[in-house]
């Protein structure tokens, strides 16, 4: 599903395209014939066993839970980082190299490094997820800082509004676009990583439970669980993001 | 008190293809309290720049701007209005205090009904209306005006003329009025300076009626 569909609240064509998956993916399974690949009702009904007996719960809670820590952590650091770089060029001088490096390290690498360093412990799951992350939102901010533009700037400075009325009326709504691309890109990525980090190095959530029925070859269940978390993203999109996208386009022509 | 603006130098540095260009030297004007002065002079001259001095907007000069009053309405070349922000809220932005009169000041230049419009939906004539209300909303002791009429048709700009006389009689803020238009200047200013050369300096300074302040 595409996000302008999914901003847009949903299209005939992007419910078409979904359905016509399910179909082929079913005929798929018919004609494979295969535990390794099942067709949607035996996915289906993986879903309802793991929510029947609340292992789905609780392990998609567990996930969320470190997801929506991680989330907000990464975005207010690399905000407040970006912001900072966009706007005083001393600072950028001196960090972005390291943005560049940060950005380019294997995350593999620093869920690893983190799990050695502070071991197998919760905050060694945010520390890694939040570094990996982080050089992402800053690098996004830093282009919305650099773009912000002088005359409304100048505009606040003539008429002495307050620095909170200064940053909530002329820097925030210019900095949007960029918080919420941060935000869309941000989502997608840590979720994947909380995923390999829970993996790599915890006994519960959803990584864990891939994990699990992966040494099992459980596929239905582990499509199911992944099924469920897709979900769950796609619920915060047009329950948080779509909305919040609506708002801030009301001004445009 | 009177405003005492001196300019030892202002230069623009040199970007790309223009070399460095110093666009004032040695260069001086008292406003009184309350007088009303129009500058014309060719377009790049450095009117836009002087405002911006006075306005306290620029600071890259070795000079001073003395007796800078509080409380400054800026009617800039292009209307800024915040885009993402109501014409209404625009004006409510600078009048925290009884935001409730921002609508009186869009009825005053013709845009009832327009309150809840957004910026880039007004033609450049209406943004520029709002930018003056907001300008005038804020009673300044000093008013900045920069082509404020321009982009307006004949009939709108006659009557933003009388709005701007009338609240300059009312308010009697010290006012630096940028114009092309002589009968602009003659029809709001005390006094009209003309602004020429390389650097800008004053070639012309006269009063065409006593300052208001004095009446």
């Amino acid at each position: 599903m595409r996000a302008a569909d999914i901003r847009s609240g949903g299209s005939w064509q992007a419910i078409a395209s979904v359905l016509l998956f399910i179909g082929l993916w079913q005929i798929g399974a018919v004609f494979a014939d295969s535990r390794l690949l099942p067709g949607p009702a035996a996915v289906l009904a993986s879903l309802i066993g793991e929510a029947r007996n609340g292992a789905l719960f609780h392990h998609l809670g567990i996930t969320l839970a470190r997801v929506g820590v991680s989330f907000t952590v990464a975005m207010v650091i690399g905000a407040a980082l970006g912001i900072a770089l966009g706007l005083w060029r001393p600072l950028d001088r001196w960090l972005n190299p390291w943005l560049v490096i940060l950005l380019n390290v294997p995350a593999l690498v620093v869920i690893i490094l983190t799990y050695i360093w502070l071991g197998l412990v919760e905050t060694a799951l945010l520390v890694a997820v939040a570094l990996n992350k982080i050089p992402n939102v800053a690098v996004t901010l830093r282009e919305g800082a650099r773009a912000l533009d002088r005359d409304y700037a100048e505009v606040a400075q003539v008429y002495r509004l307050s620095p909170w009325m200064t940053l909530r009326n002329v820097i925030v709504p210019q900095l949007a676009p960029y918080l919420l691309g941060a935000a869309r890109n941000g989502l997608a990525l840590i979720w994947k990583i909380v995923l390999v980090v829970e993996l790599l190095g915890r006994s519960n959530g959803v990584g864990f439970q891939l994990q699990s029925y992966f040494q099992l070859f459980d596929v239905p269940r582990v499509i199911a669980y992944a099924a469920a978390f897709i979900a769950c993203v796609l619920l915060i999109e047009l329950l948080l993001f779509a909305p919040l996208d609506r708002r801030m386009e009301a001004w445009r022509r | 008190m009177t405003m005492r603006i001196l300019i030892q130098r202002k230069v623009f540095p040199a970007r790309a293809q223009a070399p460095a260009h110093i666009v004032f030297e040695r260069f001086s004007l008292d406003l009184a309290e309350g007088e009303i002065c129009a500058i014309v002079g060719p377009s790049g001259i450095g009117k836009t720049s002087l405002l911006h001095i006075v306005a306290g907007l620029d600071n890259d000069f070795s000079g001073s701007v003395e007796g800078r009053p509080r409380g400054i309405g800026y009617v800039f070349q292009q209307p800024r209005l915040l885009p993402w922000r109501t014409a209404r809220q625009n004006l409510q932005l600078v009048i925290p205090d009884c935001p409730e009169r921002a609508g009186d000041w869009l009825a005053q230049v013709g845009l009832a009904g327009s309150e809840n419009v957004y910026p880039q939906r007004l033609s450049l004539g209406m943004a520029r209306r709002v930018s003056l209300a907001r300008a005038l909303a804020v009673e300044p002791k000093l008013l900045l005006l920069d082509e404020p009429f321009s982009a307006l048709d004949e009939a709108t700009a006659k009557s933003m003329q009388d709005l701007v006389s009338a609240q300059l009689k009312r308010l009697r803020p010290t006012t630096l009025l940028v114009t092309h238009h002589w009968h602009e200047a003659a029809a709001l200013a005390d006094r009209v300076i003309t602004l020429d050369g390389s650097p800008a300096r004053i070639v012309d300074d006269r009063s065409i009626r006593p300052a208001r302040a004095a009446e």
